[in-house]
């Protein structure tokens, strides 16, 4: 899937424009920041500060196995 | 790094724009005026040729170099900043400057300081840091862990946003198409064949996918299909299956 797209990067003016004013109902769903911790982590992301030894495969093994997570993958190495 | 069900939204950030701070060394005594005006040559469009050990396809290939800032300038070494699209080899950009100088030049040093919405920010971790509060968190302090762990929504953050009521999000769960109906808030500057991000009213991701109309588009409709979507991110049964409007 090829899904190369330039946009500028990080312009933080973009405007969010309502088209239907709406509240959301809340019987179902959770705000991102208010994840309890098991969420947090069903749904989360960390920017680790990689170590310039190892590889980023073997970090989020380590990762993987500290956290006892059953899942995980990072986001694109460094490239040297 | 994602975790469990976080791997999904990776895709969403791995195309966004890089900055790096890079020092190159040139193989000869340069003038710094020279140094400078041919770093700048090099903002704007380039033409790269990956390098062996990539992933991709070995042709050439148009990048975008955003801007160069040149820190400093000792001797023979430049200290730099470049802010790139995705895609771009630094230690390439630093050959191909050596050769248009004509005495060659290479990388000595790199550290890509922002990938898309991560920066070096308060929200970067030490393996040590995490350690600390993995520990925290198995004696009962989530405190930390908390703190450390963001939501995978930052990694969409840099995306142009498709917000939906909850009736739904449970049909784009099931890979359903997006259609207008559905769309309460919408991005100002979204292009037909845009890649998408999206949410519910609580800010939740639900999807990626891809714009079939623009802004405006969606905003004057009343009908219509507005996303495609290639990639669901959020579990099924999360909102009630709610088909018809």
């Amino acid at each position: 899937m090829s899904w190369l797209q330039v946009t500028t990067p990080w312009v933080e003016n973009r405007e969010l424009i309502t088209k239907v004013a709406e509240t959301a109902n809340p019987s179902y769903g959770c705000r991102p920041e208010d994840r309890p911790i098991q969420l947090r982590i069903k749904y989360g992301l960390i920017n680790v500060d990689k170590p310039p030894g190892p590889s980023s495969h073997e970090v989020v093994a380590w990762i993987k196995q500290m956290m006892r997570l059953s899942h995980a993958g990072h986001g694109g190495t460094l490239e040297t | 790094m994602a975790l469990e069900e976080a791997t999904k939204v990776v895709q969403g950030f791995l195309y966004t724009g890089k900055e790096y701070v890079c020092v190159m060394q040139v193989h000869a005594d340069i003038p710094e005026q020279t140094l400078r005006d041919v770093l700048r040559e090099f903002t704007g469009e380039i033409y790269q040729k990956p390098p062996l050990r990539a992933s991709v396809k070995r042709e050439p290939r148009k990048r975008l170099i955003y801007k160069i800032d040149v820190h400093e300038i000792d001797g023979r070494k430049v200290l730099f900043t470049c802010v790139c699209q995705a895609g771009t080899y630094m230690r390439k950009l630093c050959s191909d400057i050596g050769e248009v100088l004509g005495c060659g030049a290479h990388m000595r040093e790199l550290r890509r300081t922002r990938a898309g919405p991560f920066s070096e920010n308060d929200t970067l971790v030490s393996l040590h840091q995490l350690s600390a509060a993995q520990s925290d968190f198995e004696a009962g302090d989530d405190k930390a862990l908390m703190k450390i762990i963001q939501p995978m929504e930052v990694a969409l953050s840099a995306l142009p946003k498709v917000v939906i009521r909850d009736s739904a999000v449970d049909a784009v769960c099931h890979g359903a198409e997006l259609a207008l109906p559905g769309v309460v808030q919408l991005d100002s500057a979204i292009e037909r064949n845009n890649f998408v991000a999206i949410f519910t009213m609580k800010g939740e991701a639900v999807a990626l996918g891809r714009a079939l109309l623009t802004s405006r588009e969606m905003l004057d409709q009343e009908r219509g299909v507005a996303v495609k979507v290639e990639r669901v991110i959020m579990q099924r049964g999360t909102y009630p299956a709610m088909w018809k409007h």
